[in-house]
């Protein structure tokens, strides 16, 4: 629906998609920041659509590997080809490679961390709320069909509340999604 | 070349070996793997101590990046910076290879009725998941109703200004929290 648009826009340059991505990696403190993703890629830049991107993070998290880099490889190859993925894994993975050893070796030093702690788990915290926001941007154009809102629901209570293993949820319940939003008219001549 | 050359390379190789086949099957990320991998890295091979691999975890945790760079940290215990490197590598590459290859089929049929009935299909459990994933974070880390509710107002403050600079949220709550923890109770 949006291909002539992006036919016209010029190429996304490899030093931009590195730039964003190596600065995702860089504060991407208390684990995978989906949400950053989403803001840089889809709110600020436009690279690609809300459901475009929210059908790769269900991709990301059922493939192995960490979300953030499987959602990372995903962006940059839709982006740029391999090109784009090679560089913006590597962009987002290098910043967090030194900083982990600069930490380790800085956790020998400071004895007294509880403030410090503290500032880490309060990152934590804010940074689950970047995902939360991406949840209600999800959510919002979820709500408008009935199958979706029940998929949803479905996914969040058995992984979520019932802590259900991933994986077999996701098996089970993609299919039916699927089913549920199928132009099943026949149209396919 | 000196005579450490050789010896130092065993154990770079021991690093892939075990790292590797880790990668394909951390499904969810690296939570999934941190019980095998403590498996290995402590009582197989001896490359640290239990104490050691408890340590590096909070230090993965605090530094940013995915918690998969705990492996990069058992990397850097073993071999130093090549170590690190390699670990490094050898936990990202496989499973980032296999995501290329999906991501390359689920772009060429971008546009055709299937593909946007599938991207229907898996938009909602994606969102499913960002909620489900929330909660598990936030009962990982033992949070209280300051880090829900710092979260929860977060994701409002982004919903009013969506461009504002995710930098500045951070620190927020690491502003909000130390002052908690600096105030006595």
């Amino acid at each position: 629906m949006t291909a002539t648009t992006a036919a016209e826009k010029p190429p996304i340059s490899l030093r931009e998609i590195f730039s964003v991505f190596f600065w995702i990696g860089v504060f991407s403190f208390g684990g995978g920041l989906t949400g950053w993703v989403y803001r840089e890629v889809v709110t600020k830049r436009g690279w690609m659509s809300d459901d475009e991107i929210l059908s790769g993070i269900a991709l990301a998290q059922v493939l192995p590997g960490a979300n953030v880099t499987n959602l990372t490889v995903f962006v940059g190859n839709r982006l740029r080809g391999y090109s784009g993925a090679a560089i913006a894994l590597t962009a987002l993975i290098s910043p967090p490679l030194v900083m982990c050893v600069l930490a380790l070796w800085a956790y020998g030093f400071i004895q007294q961390i509880s403030l410090l702690h503290a500032a880490v788990d309060g990152v934590a915290a804010a940074a689950v709320g970047l995902n939360i926001r991406l949840g209600i941007v999800g959510a919002v154009r979820v709500v408008r069909r009935v199958g979706p809102t029940i998929t949803m629901l479905a996914t969040f209570i058995a992984v979520g509340v019932l802590n259900w293993p991933l994986v077999p949820v996701v098996l089970v319940i993609a299919p039916l999604s699927i089913a549920s939003v199928w132009p099943w008219k026949r149209n396919n001549g | 070349m000196d005579d450490q050359s050789n010896s130092s390379f065993a154990p770079l190789m021991a690093l892939i070996a075990v790292l590797a086949p880790f990668s394909l099957v951390a499904i969810g990320g690296g939570p999934a793997i941190f019980a095998p991998l403590q498996h290995q890295a402590v009582e197989v091979h001896r490359w640290l101590t239990a104490r050691e691999f408890i340590e590096l975890f909070a230090v993965a945790r605090v530094a940013p990046g995915p918690g998969s760079m705990l492996a990069t940290l058992i990397g850097w215990k073993v071999a130093a910076w090549p170590g690190a490197v390699v670990a490094t590598l050898a936990i990202f590459l496989p499973s980032s290879l296999l995501c290329i290859g999906v991501s390359r089929v689920w772009s060429r049929y971008r546009g055709r009725a299937w593909h946007q009935a599938l991207e229907d299909g898996l938009a909602p459990i994606g969102t499913g998941l960002m909620f489900a994933g929330a909660v598990a974070i936030f009962k990982l880390a033992n949070a209280g109703p300051l880090g829900w509710g710092l979260g929860i107002a977060v994701a409002g403050l982004l919903t009013l200004w969506p461009k504002l600079h995710p930098f500045l949220v951070l620190g927020l709550g690491a502003v909000v929290f130390v002052a908690v923890a600096a105030v006595p109770h």
